[in-house]
């Protein structure tokens, strides 16, 4: 900080490194920051509203969040670490993403606050051409990478995100449904990836055992298309579920799954298929003992009652 | 660690209680086929509830078991395979085929009571 | 988090010890039950295998922190005979000790990486991974 106050002793330093050279700009850049905190984070912030970015926020809002980004962006650029604004950038990206804060406005406000940066530095020494030009020398790669530690930080919550909800999205497309004491139905729509079809299998396999099922009816009739890959997840799950004492029954294949199925040659010899959904709960009830009959056809219906 | 072997009625209840090496598997191999005879069962459990993993020697023996003691007039079930362990298992390709399985001891009493009986009658 | 354990093999205890100190590295490295047990396996068919052919050698568990994901990594070093035919080894039902032949083959299904270097008199090191499915 003391370079501040005499900047012609910053020539021959350069002499001797170029490092320090940098150091020592960096830290009379800061001290300028420092200095004028309140007036470039208002401009700041002024800039953000008028560009219309962050609407989904109130203006104490940003104004708020533009301090906190303000005080880590001159931290990363005096101490050159950027854990600190890598875990700050997290934490905001996660309060504002729930928002509906895209991220072309995320990059918009970090450019923005270099640009308000850039146009002070250039105000306070557009006397000293070359000693501006140092500044900005130093200055510009620690910006840009400020601005990319932030994108990175939120585009990668973002996806922490996103990956979380398919997550979840998964988990309800694959209920396992009992129908009768014993009897659990899977019923499968839409795409099965390894992923999904892992999932599925241990979601099955840990309701056989609560739910002490005997007999499972998978139907895949809502699944348009099936590769090898996911053809042997089938028959490991129908082998896994065999392992815990449970019948599978596959219900539902297409045309198109079967063609697919003999074409490629998965081994299907284990597998117990059954047509349509209803039949394959019959051949599960058959299994099960139970015999459906209609009322009309008891023996002694009123004897009954 | 010995595994305890238990007579009820006509059947063996093998319970296993804690991770086995494999040279407690072979001895729990040779005790059952030997029991089977002396005893005369017609049955066999093997109750692996407490087995976090079952590797190929784990099953391999599980698999001789069920056919050394059918051999000698028994019929074996395996019950108790936990749902982690019988996913590993599938992903290993080890599917215990042609051995019979069940959810716990009480499906396991219940399949060869049924089983037993199947056969006892068609003789 | 960088944990490792390491677990000499030359007795079936051994073997045991190795496959539950490498679930309890699983476990505290966040992996779900399915996959603790998946790895166990892995480490299980792996120790076998070392003292099958080998006889004696060891197996090191260590967590593993990359950038944007944690896992394990098993590495099982042996100063055997090794494999003269490290490719066939790999085939499903090869096995030259009478086993089921999974040993190598079916820990290489369980396991998200794996590596085999083996050389005729200069011993084996099997190095596998496995990453925790999304963060």
């Amino acid at each position: 900080m003391a370079a501040k106050q005499s900047p012609s002793v910053v020539s021959p330093e350069r002499q001797t490194g170029a490092g320090a050279d940098i150091a020592a700009l960096l830290r009379e850049l800061v001290a300028h920051l420092r200095q004028n905190r309140t007036q470039l984070r208002e401009e700041w912030a002024r800039r953000i509203t008028r560009a219309q970015l962050l609407t989904a926020m109130t203006e104490e809002e940003i104004f708020a969040e533009a301090t906190s980004v303000y005080d880590n962006y001159v931290e990363a650029l005096e101490t050159g670490t950027f854990e600190a604004l890598q875990a700050y950038a997290r934490n905001l990206s996660e309060r504002i993403i729930p928002r509906g804060v895209e991220t072309h406005e995320v990059v918009g406000i970090v450019l923005l606050l270099r640009d308000v940066l850039a146009r002070s530095l250039f105000a306070k020494y557009h006397e000293d051409f070359e000693k501006l030009n140092r500044i900005l020398d130093a200055y510009e790669p620690a910006a840009n990478r400020i601005a990319n530690t932030v994108a990175v930080g939120f585009v990668q919550e973002r996806e922490r995100i996103i990956r979380q909800q398919q997550e979840a999205i998964r988990e309800l497309s694959t209920p396992v449904l009992q129908v009768r004491e014993r009897l659990l139905i899977l019923p499968i729509i839409g795409v099965i990836d390894p992923q999904r079809a892992r999932q599925l299998t241990e979601q099955l396999l840990r309701a056989i055992r609560t739910n002490r099922a005997k007999v499972v009816v998978i139907d895949i009739t809502g699944v348009a298309a099936m590769d090898a890959n996911v053809a042997n997840h089938l028959v490991q799950t129908v082998e896994a579920a065999r392992l815990l004492g449970a019948t599978v029954i596959v219900t539902g294949l297409s045309p198109e799954i079967a063609q697919t199925l003999v074409t490629i040659g998965v081994d299907l010899s284990e597998m117990a298929t059954v047509g349509d959904l209803q039949g394959g709960i019959e051949e599960a009830e058959r299994l099960l003992g139970y015999k459906v009959v209609l009322q009309s056809e008891l023996p002694h219906p009123a004897t009954k009652a | 660690m010995e595994v305890p072997i238990l007579k009820q009625g006509h059947f063996l209840i093998a319970s296993i209680q804690s991770a086995l090496t494999d040279a407690d598997l072979s001895q729990l191999r040779e005790a059952l086929v030997l029991r089977v005879g002396k005893l005369r069962a017609r049955g066999v459990i093997v109750d692996v509830t407490a087995l976090d993993v079952m590797d190929s020697f784990a099953v391999r023996t599980l698999r001789d078991i069920a056919h050394m003691t059918r051999l000698r007039g028994a019929e074996t079930v395996i019950v108790g395979i936990q749902p982690e362990v019988a996913f590993a298992m599938v992903q290993l390709g080890l599917t215990l085929k042609g051995v019979a399985t069940a959810l716990d001891l009480e499906e396991g009493l219940a399949f060869l009571d049924r089983f037993t009986k199947e056969r006892f009658e068609r003789a | 988090m960088r944990e490792e354990t390491l677990q000499p093999v030359s007795s079936d205890v051994d073997i045991v010890s190795a496959r539950q100190k490498g679930r309890e590295l699983a476990a505290k490295a966040g992996f779900s039950e399915g996959d603790q047990t998946v790895i166990a396996a892995a480490i299980s068919e792996i120790a076998r295998n070392i003292l099958m052919y080998a006889k004696r050698g060891e197996v090191s568990v260590t967590l593993a922190n990359s950038e944007d994901r944690i896992g394990v990594i098993v590495v099982a070093r042996d100063q055997g005979p090794g494999i003269s035919d490290v490719a066939r080894a790999l085939q499903d039902g090869y096995s030259t000790s009478g086993g089921l032949g999974l040993g190598l083959p079916g820990a290489r299904r369980l396991m998200d990486e794996f590596e085999i270097h083996s050389a005729p008199g200069q011993g084996t090191t099997v190095t596998m991974k496995k990453w925790r499915r999304s963060a």
